[in-house]
């Protein structure tokens, strides 16, 4: 927490309205693809993506994280794998087919 | 660091609500061995029905009550609330607040040289949402239909429509979780922010890097058991369908419910928790051990960086190997090859972590102290645990294995001679610290010797048990040929739990008696190197009477051209 | 007995660059991805294993209303730009302006809240309990969680507005890192939900 931080801030200001009004609209256009009814695959893919840009962008700019120390970087890397190890396992487990019977 | 401060605190914030880092870990320490010895009761109840199964107990059978015990013979509903009770009290309110709670709490600070964990009324909050979560747990016994009853791992659809005592272990759990989980939070901040002067990363004493690889197992892998908890909460009070899946037929009679959901979703969640869990249970015991032999062997540890690098490495791949406990629920072969693979690579790690240790002892200067006495002998006895293991983690093999006395074996080898030792052995080493007075190392050794025969009786007939195909949790074995046939390997072992038991009896008289008849010491009777030996024995509020320096490695013991055998971390000259 | 002085509170560590609070953040953020990736995780899991999704037939859009989540949505989202505010007025030195945009981010909050209840008894009225199917089952679980992760959230920036702006008076530097804790924190929940809302609702 440096002195200069009112300047720093004040400076900084401008970032968070753009994200603030970019995240509207990102919400605006999820809501209106949805309407475009794409194929199920296709529909979550989008999805998925505009809501990993806005949360990127909640997390970079809002949280901070574009400028954060490496300890946090470090904790967050080691919990992003952990994070796509419990989605992905538990379903490749669970569903890997080999007869084409459910649960063989 | 010395205390600025003047006014006494009042009694219940000085003891009861301390924010104090050594009370809290006293107050752990304390809690866990009264639950220790609560759930070890429970088992010897189990073991005389599996050693004279229908026969009646004499006093206690009476005492447990008709329900429990008609006539003094155990139902084989309570057979199972104790079996499910002994394996949740053990692990979840016996050794991990023991381990982590208990030793972690009292000596990482004082070893890192700071006056206090980063936050000591989060550290207070911790403990006091543990012990109600361990009430609760106790209080499930008395719900009707009893306490849970569908194992420690809580399987699905079983525990989904088990009697309520299974919502209130539910309910228990989730308050121990997030008292954990508040607690590992604690600890990673303390180990990377308050760390005195001098005192780098490769310089902390190995029960410090053991403790920080735990506090990570349990930030992480904590939440998804406790996300499935509330789920199965919510299949047992708010009638979801999480666990339950469509069809199900009950005591003839289709269950009313949505249907849907899958069972082996909560084998997923509860065990991507529970296999980290297993290394919490045994990585702060290798922290111990690993200070007892540099200790008494007064050289330092063999292969150090070795060791820290081993310890980092368990701790990521634990995450990835939890499916080992489900290679019977008929997942293909691609997940259950890739899952075979990451148990047999984490093994590796822990033989070259069990390797150091017993190159350390090579060309030592070895004192058998009691505390010697439990680490020496934990060195086999984690061989003995680890190597039974690696069946179980080949599928073909565990085909056979899988819910037989084997693996009761292979765990209760790692947890009992092998982690439950290890924290004997940080008693009678730290012992002096916290309290100022010795134990007696004779009460020591008979403590120790009893020990150790009685643990290898009751654990080591187990895996014959499995081998002749003896299921676990069976509330009667002689109903099978396979059980008659190693049933008298059955009485050996209740008789072997019996006498653990009265080994007990010199450690508990030692413990209470020497609080006030035990010889005085000052800061650092066992002449060691780390730094919590440069406080006085017990530390005061702060800790250190000045403010800790940190010169050299953690281990110089035996350096050659100095008069001492010791040159310790916090001393400028050797 | 006086309370122990403990190093790097407001502070930041001199290698690692984080005062305390700021590392015990984002490690309790850590646990809470794993918290909701599970919760996650059995979703998948959940709908995968099903014949078809929702399980009553028909489109989550249309169970679900999707005007009001798009509507909780943009609270949400605005509700983490009045927080950026409250903290940046911190910085800036003004405590009245932090005040400000702090109330405004716990009114946001309960305003989230209230369309919540409103969703919520819609559904109960219609007799869609969570023990109906699992779509009912994960969406209460999913949204009640979160919804439980907003209230935890109301009170540590009430208790901030009110008991804990004293600390403004004796160390202003401690309490503009607490808003910013808590803030971190209130991103989070923001965050999940940037996840719930096309996941329950829209897909």
């Amino acid at each position: 927490m440096d002195a200069a931080g009112h300047e720093d801030v004040s400076r900084h200001m401008g970032k968070y309205y753009v994200v603030f009004v970019a995240l509207l609209c990102l919400t605006a256009v999820t809501v209106g693809v949805s309407y475009l009814h794409l194929t199920r695959p296709l529909a979550i893919t989008v999805a998925l993506i505009i809501a990993a840009v806005k949360a990127g962008m909640v997390a970079a700019v809002f949280m901070h994280l574009i400028s954060e120390k490496k300890v946090i970087y470090a904790v967050l890397i080691l919990t992003a794998l952990f994070f796509a190890l419990l989605l992905a396992l538990p379903n490749l487990t669970t569903f890997e087919h080999h007869s084409g019977m459910p649960g063989t | 660091m010395t205390d600025h401060g003047h006014h006494e605190l009042p009694f219940w914030r000085k003891y009861i609500f301390s924010v104090d880092h050594k009370v809290i870990g006293i107050q752990y320490a304390v809690t866990a061995l009264v639950f220790l010895f609560f759930g070890f009761s429970l088992m010897m109840l189990m073991r005389w029905q599996l050693a004279y199964p229908g026969q009646p107990l004499p006093v206690f059978g009476k005492l447990l009550g008709e329900t429990a015990m008609p006539g003094g013979v155990m139902a084989p509903e309570f057979y199972n609330q104790l079996g499910a009770m002994h394996g949740t009290i053990m692990v979840f309110l016996g050794v991990v607040p023991l381990a982590v709670g208990g030793f972690g709490n009292f000596v990482v600070p004082l070893q890192i040289g700071a006056p206090d964990m980063a936050f000591p009324r989060l550290n207070m909050v911790s403990y006091w949402v543990f012990l109600p979560g361990c009430i609760l747990m106790l209080c499930s016994f008395l719900m009707p239909g009893g306490a849970a009853q569908s194992g420690w791992t809580s399987y699905p659809p079983l525990s989904d429509i088990a009697p309520s005592g299974q919502t209130v272990w539910c309910l228990a759990m989730v308050l121990i979780i997030t008292s954990s989980l508040l607690g590992s939070i604690n600890f990673i901040v303390t180990i990377v922010q308050l760390r005195a002067k001098g005192l780098s990363f490769w310089r902390l004493p190995f029960f410090v890097h053991a403790q920080l690889v735990t506090a990570f197992l349990l930030l992480l892998a904590f939440p998804p058991l406790e996300a499935a908890t509330v789920m199965q909460i919510m299949d047992r009070v708010a009638g979801t369908s999480f666990f339950l899946p469509s069809g199900l037929v009950v005591s003839g009679e289709q269950l009313k419910v949505a249907g849907g959901g899958s069972p082996l979703l909560w084998q997923h969640l509860f065990w991507f928790l529970a296999h980290p869990e297993v290394y919490v249970l045994i990585l702060p015991g290798m922290g111990i051990v690993a200070e007892v032999i540099a200790n008494n062997t007064r050289k330092p540890l063999w292969g150090y960086r070795l060791l820290v690098y081993s310890v980092i490495f368990i701790g990521f791949m634990s995450f990835v190997v939890w499916a080992h406990h489900m290679f019977m629920t008929g997942m293909g072969t691609t997940m259950s090859t890739f899952f075979q693979t990451t148990t047999m690579i984490i093994s590796i790690p822990s033989v070259v972590i069990l390797t150091c240790f017993i190159m350390s002892l090579y060309g030592g200067n070895i004192r058998f102290t009691t505390p010697m006495l439990f680490a020496t002998a934990f060195l086999p006895m984690f061989a003995i645990g680890g190597l039974t293991g690696l069946p179980l983690g080949l599928t073909a093999a565990d085909i056979y294995l899988h819910d037989t006395f084997y693996v009761i074996g292979h765990f209760h080898y790692v947890v009992a001679p092998g982690t439950l030792f290890a924290l004997f052995a940080g008693v009678y080493y730290w012992y002096p610290k916290a309290t100022g007075r010795q134990l007696s190392d004779k009460l020591g050794k008979v403590h120790f010797w009893l020990s150790f025969v009685a643990i290898n009786l009751v654990f080591m007939p187990m895996f014959f048990q499995g081998m002749a195909g003896l299921s676990r949790r069976l509330y009667d074995p002689t109903v099978y040929a396979h059980g008659r046939g190693v049933q008298a390997l059955n009485v050996l072992i209740s008789w072997g739990a019996w006498g653990l038991a009265i080994a007990q009896l010199p450690f508990i008289i030692n413990f209470v008696m020497s609080l006030r008849a035990g010889a005085r010491v000052a800061e650092n009777p066992w002449h060691s190197t780390t730094l919590e030996w440069a406080a006085p024995s017990p530390p005061g509020h702060g800790n250190f009477l000045t403010e800790p320096v940190v010169y050299r490695e953690p281990y110089e013991y035996s350096v050659p051209g100095k008069t001492k055998d010791y040159s310790p971390q916090f001393q400028a000259e050797g | 007995m006086s309370e122990t002085v403990i190093p790097y509170m407001v502070k930041p560590h001199p290698v690692t660059g984080l005062p305390n609070g700021k590392l015990g953040i984002w490690l309790f953020l850590a646990s809470e991805v794993m918290l909701f990736g599970a919760l996650f995780s059995s979703y998948v899991l959940i709908r995968i294993g099903a014949p078809h999704w929702p399980p009553e037939g028909g489109l989550s859009s249309e169970i679900l209303n999707v005007p009001l989540g798009t509507f909780n949505t943009a609270v949400l989202i605005t509700s983490s730009i009045t927080m950026v505010l409250a903290w940046a007025s911190c910085k800036m030195g003004s405590l009245p302006r932090f005040k400000m945009w702090m109330s405004a981010t716990v009114f946001l909050a309960l305003v989230f809240l209230v369309v919540k209840y409103f969703e919520y008894s819609d559904k109960f009225h219609h007799d869609h309990f969570p023990s109906h199917d699992n779509f009912f089952a994960v969406y209460f679980l999913l949204t009640g969680l979160h919804g439980l992760h907003i209230v935890g959230g109301i009170v540590v920036n009430t208790f901030l507005l009110t008991a804990g702006s004293k600390m403004w008076q004796t160390d202003p530097e401690h309490f503009t890192n607490r808003v910013e804790n808590a803030g971190l924190y209130w991103h989070f929940v923001d965050l999940v939900w940037i996840f719930l809302f096309p996941s329950l609702y829209l897909l």
